[in-house]
């Protein structure tokens, strides 16, 4: 069996040498970035779409086949993907991307993470101990992440490392720009509060100081209940008691929708990534889109 | 502070203003006097007390900002994060080390027929095959142990709680290290495992679409073949993905017996295969194929739990033994759908299976006679669970098995097969609160033992500590 294994791997070690870096994003994101950091020296894949809720994944056989081939790995963290990522790795049986190795990065040990709980239980529903894993909706998160997403890629690809700084030197200066326009933008928003899905949104309500006074599920990860959202009925009662209803494309447009109509809060799909919306088709024109439809709610 | 002090001096002030409406007026005159004379030293030593104040708290902060500042670099990056805050724990399942779950199951059951009387004719039963007791009764209570060694193993704990004979008693169920670092893909499992055959084999019964197992696990693996051996599992460096993996094991368990060949009394051969079509559909197929060796397998006791002591004394006194080779092979395939692979809304699972046995060698019977025999055995499974909005799926099931005729020697023992198959067919609802909740009702038709059954189920399944994996 070892020497038909062994022949079966000399047959193969061609298609091996790949030229590319290739990378497995956990979401959209993070392969969004490694494109404009890798260019064309990467070839990146997203285990998850801007469809789909990032948790609710399973380990599916092309994502193993991804993981095997794969030479850097790039996730939120946070437990987020805890429930097929500890599973991808163990049955793509790679050892050089393994937790620990540089061919591994947790994007949100890269940056402030909120919401880090003391003390949590599942009562409390599905939440994460080591804080909100959806850091990707503050672009001063993005910028912290690429510098090290830069790191990672000088370091398994050395010979092309010069190039890596300069696209990122290019990258961060296109960035800073645009993070000073949309904070200008912005500044309009302060104070605005939020009625949020499911707690996705800490990082931008952090951003651009909105207030989320209240979330449609009840419990974390657990849908929206009758009861729950009868009684944020009566605590919203008209459209002057909070500024915005908003949600994620995967998540049910049913709650929110209903609180909408029966008390005038505009109602607002937000993507939560690239690809989330139409017009979001890469990081920078990601934010330009949460901005104008919040701004476009608000009148 | 100061309006503190003011409070104080303004209620003194009143107080002996109205003490003093009652004096004449040049002693009222000098109190005045008095009173703004005390007011302008409380003032001024108020004033000096702040000043010193200030200039304390300057002085403080000066301190601190000069051992400060040799660490961090100014100006920081509101950003950042600090760096005491944030640790590196993805690798594992939980904040715990070792990850500890337990899994929770309880079911009601009730039956047309007596299931301590519930035999497939011609499959006879080992394992944990068979109905589960009629009534309420405790399902496996299932503690997981799991954590990296270090960088280059991992290892499994599966430790199931049981009542034998009344008495609960804990029992290894899976208890293995793999490696992680092995170089071109590969990996070993060393220890006590579920063996990777088929689709459903390793898949632990909290995870199962339906209470119990369908009729050719049942029948010909005792619902799940376990053993103690090694696995090496290569995983191909292609865009497809292809999986091959062989085991080697102690051949103790069922279909295996006796632990023959100085224990190491059978093997797996397996492929696997898969992929997305789109966002949307993602597939599975592969082939496996077992040899056992039994060296007085026993076999007919199919009841799940071993509680029934005067009935575990019959079948001592009447064992069905068999000595010869087991061979199996079996085929599986998933489908899954989730619009926009988003599954946590909507998605639909089929998956199918089929399973071909031989069987040849003897039977002893109970007068400790031998009977040649050489069967060819079969069975499969079609299933379908839908999950139309979140927390509800619904399920539906048929199983059936088919055997050969093993010979008229056969005629009157429970290897003769009865003249139509033994089929069954089930129905499904669950609900889940959550990932980690799940009640289920389960309806079977049951075609399979030895009279029609009507069979009605309500299970609870609930896990707490690490966070299960989401396996395809």
């Amino acid at each position: 069996m070892k020497k038909v294994l062994f022949v079966i791997i000399l047959l193969l070690a061609p298609l091996l040498a790949e030229a590319d870096l290739n990378i497995f994003a956990c979401e959209p994101e993070w392969a969004a970035l490694a494109d404009e950091l890798g260019g064309d020296m990467v070839k990146t894949n997203s285990a998850t779409n801007a469809l789909q809720d990032p948790h609710y994944v399973q380990a599916r056989p092309s994502l193993i086949s991804q993981v095997r081939r794969a030479d850097l790995i790039i996730c939120s963290g946070a437990q987020l993907e805890i429930g097929w990522l500890p599973m991808l790795l163990q049955k793509g049986n790679n050892r050089e991307v393994l937790p620990g190795t540089n061919g591994f990065l947790e994007a949100s040990q890269y940056v402030k993470r909120l919401d880090v709980a003391v003390n949590t239980d599942r009562s409390q529903g599905d939440v994460h101990p080591q804080g909100n894993p959806h850091i990707q909706t503050n672009p001063h998160n993005i910028r912290l992440v690429a510098d090290e997403m830069s790191k990672r890629m000088a370091l398994l690809d050395a010979d092309n490392s010069e190039t890596y700084q300069q696209r990122l030197q290019d990258f961060q200066q296109r960035w800073n720009n645009a993070i000073t326009g949309w904070e200008q933008r912005g500044a309009a928003l302060q104070g605005k509060r939020v009625i949020a899905h499911h707690k996705s949104w800490i990082y931008l309500e952090d951003w651009l100081g909105l207030e989320e006074v209240a979330t449609l599920e009840a419990v974390s990860g657990v849908p929206p209940t009758a009861n729950h959202l009868a009684s944020l009925l009566d605590r919203f009662a008209d459209s002057n008691d909070a500024d915005f209803i908003i949600r994620a494309p995967f998540q049910s447009e049913k709650p929110s929708v209903w609180l909408s109509e029966r008390t005038g809060i505009p109602a607002l799909l937000l993507p939560l990534t690239v690809g989330g919306t139409d017009e979001a088709t890469d990081l920078f024109k990601l934010f330009d889109n949460i901005l104008d439809r919040l701004l476009n709610a608000e009148g | 502070m100061r309006t503190l002090h003011l409070g104080i001096i303004w209620a003194c002030l009143l107080c002996t203003t109205a003490s003093a409406l009652a004096q004449p007026e040049s002693e009222l005159d000098a109190l005045r006097a008095e009173l703004a004379q005390m007011r302008a030293d409380y003032e001024s030593r108020i004033a000096q007390l702040e000043e010193r104040l200030d200039a304390a708290e300057q002085k403080a902060a000066e301190q601190q900002t000069s051992q400060v500042a040799p660490q961090t670099t100014p100006p920081t990056d509101p950003w950042q994060p600090d760096p005491a805050s944030n640790h590196t724990t993805s690798s594992s399942t939980g904040l715990a080390n070792p990850d500890l779950g337990v899994i929770f199951q309880g079911r009601v059951w009730s039956y047309d027929n007596d299931p301590d009387d519930y035999q497939i004719p011609g499959f006879p039963l080992a394992g944990e095959a068979g109905p589960a007791p009629e009534g309420i009764s405790l399902g496996e209570t299932e503690i997981n142990i799991s954590a990296n060694v270090d960088d280059k193993f991992t290892a499994w704990l599966t430790a199931p709680l049981h009542i034998h004979d009344g008495e609960a008693a804990i029992e290894i169920e899976e208890a293995w290290v793999e490696t992680l670092a092995m170089s071109a893909g590969l990996s070993l499992r060393m220890g006590r495992f579920y063996s990777n055959i088929g689709y459903l084999n390793d898949k632990h019964s909290h995870n199962w679409d339906f209470a119990d197992q369908p009729l050719p696990y049942q029948a010909f693996l005792g619902n799940q073949h376990l053993d103690d051996g090694l696995r090496l599992r290569w995983q191909a460096p292609t865009e497809l993905y292809l999986e091959l993996g062989a085991e080697i094991t102690r051949g103790e368990r069922y279909p295996a017996g006796g632990a023959s060949h100085s224990g190491f009394g059978s093997y797996t051969l397996r492929a696997r295969t898969g992929g997305d079509m789109g966002y949307s559909h993602s597939w599975q197929a592969g082939i496996s194929y077992l040899q056992a060796d039994a060296d007085d397998r026993a076999v007919g006791h199919g009841h799940e739990e071993s509680d029934h002591a005067d009935e575990d004394a019959d079948h001592e006194d009447n064992p069905l033994l068999f000595t010869g080779q087991s061979d199996l092979v079996m085929m599986e395939f998933v489908w899954k759908w989730a619009p926009n692979g988003n599954s946590k809304q909507r998605n639909f699972v089929f998956q199918s299976e089929y399973l071909w046995r031989n069987e040849d060698g003897n039977y002893y019977m109970a007068d400790g006679s031998g009977l040649p025999y050489n069967t060819d055995q079969q069975g499969w499974y079609l299933q379908a669970v839908y999950q139309p909005f979140p927390r509800w799926r619904f399920g539906v099931r048929y199983d059936q098995l088919s055997s050969d005729y093993p010979g008229d020697d056969f005629v009157d023992t429970p290897l003769m097969p009865a003249a139509d198959d033994p089929r069954r067919y089930s129905i499904m609802a669950d609900w889940s609160n959550s990932e980690f909740s799940r009640l289920r009702l389960q309806y079977t038709l049951d075609q399979a033992g030895l009279e029609d059954d009507n069979q009605l189920g309500l299970q609870y399944i609930f896990s707490i500590g690490a966070h299960g994996a989401h396996s395809f």
